[in-house]
């Protein structure tokens, strides 16, 4: 079961910005581990976000997108109190929901 | 380990959560369970594109593609795209000389700035590419990133 | 006759442009890093080590809440300000690690082997150290460092660490010093302190833990000192070791006043 994801979310002018680290390994694929036999691939694939059941952002990815993944991004509609929701689903079937409480502005 | 356990693990998630992760929303939500394999699977700019089901791309001025032009660390190279073009809808960052060219789709509803912020790697010094579907139509901008080799760690 | 002294024409007037290309290069260099401030991924360790250091584990089944890291029993915040430092339970000389094996055998009852068996984390297997060392560091944020050279051990501790930064060994004949003792050197594109000039080293020493992006992890002083001893092609210098800890003591003196902006993030 991965380690939970910080989220930041904060009022900025009439907007909620967001800013997440997920803990997540990222593996592509590509690495040998120490007995030579390459690890496979572990990554991320789906990310999604709502609030108030809204999806506000989601996201496909690859396995380029780093290690302990970071994303930064902006909707409207959001107040402080309210919950955004963020959920990851990775090539395993592995999958992790936090949420954050917007904070007033930063 | 099936979902709903990892969800019920993750600490009081919401009926919300449940039904986001469950991939119940609203139709037209990117959300589900679906992933591009064709796309992850190009190896340049223009064969991404066609997988993503575009024709062509306009270089476009009013993307703001921000990046340090040196990556001290090709593992991590930090990177934001805000898109300044009306009816923005998704934006794909993609890494030319990437063993796989394709790096992330956004899909950015309404309401959403056509803004996202992350952490790229890069296996070496390499254009990248901002690409912005806005209107139905593809636009981008593309910077070069170095990534140099090691130094120490301190 | 002719073309040598052309030859170092031609290179000495390159000097300045390449002078002013490493500036350009550094601002780019700093310019990255400041992109990575915003959101460190150490925070995710931080994270994982408070919960380490609150579950009850070990054969005696209890959490490392009344280990004392030389504060008193439980106290974390400010304690890594002053460490390393001497403690009369173990009559040692410790820094952070070598307690918190001190508290994983007494307080958790694992042995010594079991506590220093996975010190630094490899992709494949995490280490809880690194999450604790994480957790403990972020509880001394934005205080000022205080390592103490005043009991006779620390003092030794001190001494013994000067002589090993200057001593010249291994098959490079290199010390410590050799990078680390002269303002302005550097390896490629990395600058490289001067661990004895308190204006490097009350920025540098105390950003340490840190979040190495190179290694996906969180490195602690301990590691980063294997590091620079397996790049040096010394012997190995073992966990929590006299040698590493004496180390620490002496470049906690130049480094003392700085404000510990841990866990920080690197190269």
């Amino acid at each position: 079961m991965a380690d939970p994801m910080r989220i930041r979310a904060s009022m900025q002018g009439d907007k909620v910005e967001v800013k997440v680290l997920m803990a997540h390994d990222m593996e592509t694929g590509l690495r040998k581990d120490p007995d030579g036999k390459l690890v496979p691939a572990h990554f991320i694939r789906n990310v999604g976000v709502t609030h108030g059941g809204r999806t506000v952002l989601s996201a496909q990815w690859g396995t380029s997108i780093s290690r302990n993944p970071f994303m930064h991004f902006r909707f409207k509609g959001g107040k402080p109190g309210d919950k955004v929701t963020i959920t990851w689903v990775d090539n395993k079937g592995d999958t992790r929901t936090d949420e954050a409480v917007i904070s007033a502005g930063g | 380990m099936d979902r709903r356990e990892a969800l019920k693990a993750g600490g009081g998630a919401s009926v919300l959560a449940l039904a986001a992760a469950a991939g119940l929303f609203r139709p037209g939500s990117a959300f589900a369970q679906e992933w591009n394999k064709a796309a992850f699977d190009t190896r340049n700019f223009a064969d991404t594109l066609k997988a993503l089901g575009g024709k062509s791309s306009t270089e476009s001025k009013d993307i703001q593609f921000t990046a340090p032009d040196i990556a001290e660390n090709g593992a991590v190279v930090p990177i934001s795209v805000e898109s300044g073009i009306p009816k923005t809808q998704a934006i794909a960052i993609l890494i030319e000389k990437n063993p796989n060219t394709l790096s992330a789709d956004f899909e950015i509803p309404a309401g959403t700035d056509p803004f996202i912020g992350t952490r790229v790697k890069m296996a070496e010094t390499s254009n990248i590419y901002a690409l912005v579907l806005a209107d139905g139509k593809y636009f981008h901008t593309v910077k070069e990133i170095k990534v140099t080799i090691g130094g120490c760690g301190g | 006759m002719g073309l040598p002294r052309l030859l170092i024409a031609g290179l000495l007037a390159l000097l300045p442009l390449a002078a002013a290309a490493q500036d350009s290069t550094q601002k780019e260099i700093e310019r990255y890093r400041q992109m990575l401030a915003e959101g460190n991924p150490a925070d995710l360790f931080e994270a994982r080590g408070e919960e380490l250091w609150k579950t009850k584990r070990g054969p005696k089944n209890a959490s490392l809440e009344q280990c004392d890291l030389g504060l008193g029993a439980g106290v974390v915040k400010g304690a890594y300000a002053r460490l390393p430092r001497w403690f009369a339970d173990t009559d040692r000389v410790q820094d952070l690690e070598s307690r918190l094996v001190t508290c994983m055998t007494t307080l958790q009852g694992y042995t010594v082997d079991e506590a220093m068996k996975n010190p630094f984390s490899s992709p494949d297997r995490k280490s809880d150290m690194e999450a604790l060392a994480s957790y403990v560091a972020g509880q001394s944020r934005g205080m000022k460092l205080d390592v103490p050279i005043v009991h006779p051990k620390e003092r030794e501790a001190f001494a013994i660490g000067e002589q090993l930064f200057y001593r010249r060994a291994g098959p490079y004949d290199f010390a410590c010093a050799s990078c680390h003792g002269e303002n302005g050197r550097r390896i490629r594109l990395q600058e490289l302190p001067k661990l004895t000039d308190p204006k490097d080293a009350q920025k540098i020493f105390t950003t340490w833990p840190a979040y190495r992006v190179s290694q996906g992890t969180v490195r602690t002083m301990e590691h980063r000192l294997y590091d620079c001893y397996w790049q040096m092609r010394h012997p190995q210098i073992d966990y929590t070791s006299d040698a590493a800890i004496d180390l620490m003591v002496f470049m906690a003196k130049y480094a003392n006043g700085g404000e510990i902006a841990a866990p920080g993030l690197k190269r």
